[in-house]
């Protein structure tokens, strides 16, 4: 029963995390039909910021949160104007390519600067600390990076779906084309895509330093994860990203806990059923 | 109000406009007819800026708008309903009509405007909180004109309005469209329904192969030879 509770508590506590992981993803695809490959490495810079300043500047991680959001805004507007808007005219595979070259060079950039080494956070307020609940103990930086995680989920969705500019963005992602007729510059839209995007993955890496090690690969792994997710959830739904990483959560944390090896085997047989059985995911078109 | 003179457009080299030439002033109601690839829809669109002319002025009260991007445009109170409506099918009648009043920063005209157009289509009111999509064609017509009212613009261009359309309901949009000049709205109107199109219009062009060939005032352009023989097959 303990155990039970606990893996379910865990799970969706990850699940938060990877809930606001993988939204980047969907609203960049809603918005503009592209997959951002180099989505992994966004979170990888939010866990390096994370990483540096808390090791170089003695600055408690949880301080890092707004500067690793800022980063990756400015990384995720600076990836369209530079990069994104010029493929854009391209054939799809030169959009496919170009943010797999994204990925490469944001990856070896990162092995460059820091070597491949394996690091993680020493200290802070959170870290190596426990929550008490009753009968569970839980991982005090753990809980609170789900916390954190699903407050900044919620204030994007707020942003999506009841303010005046969220109006416009879902009116881009829609039809791009009306949206232009109503005085919407859709450049601005793509390009404020990508800045959530790479604001709330960079914001959600920061946190995942807490408690997880950082390397310039790792990256890949959640790009992977976050993929999933999008799949599950339905391409382009924010709801669907919330939920299905819930469920990726806890599919990861109860096969992890039995069969170790074979947690990521579970989440791409996921995938891959979803692929097959309902393309469109739970949420999708 | 608006002058376009003598634009060129070109689809990837080849030539989809090659001289078009018209004038809408303040008030008037002026409709472009000709066959279909006649280059009509394309001419509405070098004026709303989502393709450009080669050569050529676009003028718009007097300033050469020619350069100028689509939310520019649209800002200056230009405002073009697309041929298929193009309606926000996932958002509802209500966020499709706010979106058509993006560039308005007054929140007081929203809503009078809104309250203008739940006026002039009563059926909006009933459906303002349903999904674009489930609409009927007609329905959809109406939201599509209704968003483009949003603004008040001072210059209203449509499309084909007509396309898709059940006969009984062409007849009523056109009525719509004459309303709709009588209460000041300045107009620009490109259609395949030349007869009706010319009947309630002020003055009229002609466009073939991508030039305007011949003008007058929609009554001596329904009388004349060459609609009467091209387009109403008399």
């Amino acid at each position: 029963m303990e155990l039970t509770t606990q893996l379910i508590i865990y799970g969706v506590l990850m699940g938060l995390v990877f809930a606001l992981i993988a939204l980047g993803l969907s609203l960049i695809f809603g918005v503009m039909n592209i997959v951002n490959f180099a989505h992994g490495e966004f979170l990888m810079v939010g866990m390096y910021i994370a990483y540096l300043l808390s090791t170089f500047l003695h600055l408690d991680p949880l301080l890092s949160l707004p500067i690793a959001a800022m980063a990756g805004y400015l990384l995720g507007i600076m990836s369209y104007h530079l990069l994104i808007h010029q493929i854009l005219r391209g054939p799809m595979v030169a959009q496919l390519f170009g943010t797999f070259g994204l990925m490469l060079f944001l990856r070896y950039l990162a092995m460059y600067i820091f070597t491949p080494d394996v690091r993680s956070i020493k200290q802070g307020l959170l870290v190596g600390k426990t929550l008490s609940l009753g009968w569970v103990t839980l991982d005090l930086s753990k809980s609170v990076s789900a916390a954190l995680c699903m407050i900044s989920f919620g204030i994007v969705y707020w942003m999506i779906y009841k303010t005046k500019l969220g109006r416009a963005l879902r009116a881009t992602s829609i039809d791009s084309e009306a949206a232009q007729y109503m005085g919407i510059d859709t450049k601005k839209m793509n390009a404020l895509a990508w800045g959530i995007g790479g604001a709330t993955v960079s914001l959600a890496g920061s946190l995942l330093a807490h408690f997880y090690y950082v390397t310039p690969t790792v990256g890949m792994l959640f790009t992977l994860i976050a993929f999933a997710i999008v799949a599950l959830g339905g391409f382009g739904s924010i709801s669907g990203a919330f939920v299905a990483g819930i469920i990726i959560g806890l599919i990861m944390v109860i096969s992890g806990h039995f069969l170790s090896e074979l947690k990521f085997t579970f989440v791409y047989i996921v995938y891959f059923l979803v692929v097959v059985f309902r393309p469109r995911g739970l949420f999708g078109w | 109000m608006l002058r376009v003179d003598r634009i060129r457009v070109l689809y990837e080299g080849i030539p989809a406009l090659h001289e078009v030439s018209l004038e809408v002033k303040k008030g008037e109601l002026v409709a472009v007819v000709g066959a279909n690839g006649a280059g009509k829809s394309t001419s509405l669109k070098a004026i709303v800026g989502t393709v450009k002319p080669a050569s050529g002025m676009i003028e718009f009260e007097q300033k050469d708008i020619t350069r100028f991007t689509t939310p520019e445009i649209v800002r200056l109170g230009i405002v073009y309903i697309p041929e298929a409506r193009h309606i926000f099918g996932p958002l509802t009648v209500e966020e499709n009509l706010l979106l058509g009043a993006f560039t308005s920063n007054s929140e007081k005209e929203v809503k009078e405007h809104l309250d203008y157009v739940y006026q002039l289509f009563p059926i909006l009111k009933e459906r303002r909180k349903q999904r674009g999509e489930t609409l009927s064609g007609g329905e959809q017509q109406m939201l599509a004109i209704g968003r483009g009212l949003m603004t008040r613009p001072k210059l209203l261009m449509f499309d084909e309005p007509s396309l898709g359309l059940m006969p009984k309901l062409v007849s009523e949009l056109f009525k719509t469209i004459s309303l709709l000049k009588e209460e000041g709205f300045t107009i620009l109107l490109v259609e395949q329904n030349v007869r009706e199109a010319l009947e309630i219009a002020d003055r009229g062009y002609i466009l073939q192969t991508g030039r305007t060939i011949h003008t007058g005032t929609g009554k001596e352009l329904l009388e004349s030879e060459m609609v009467r023989k091209a387009f109403l097959g008399l």
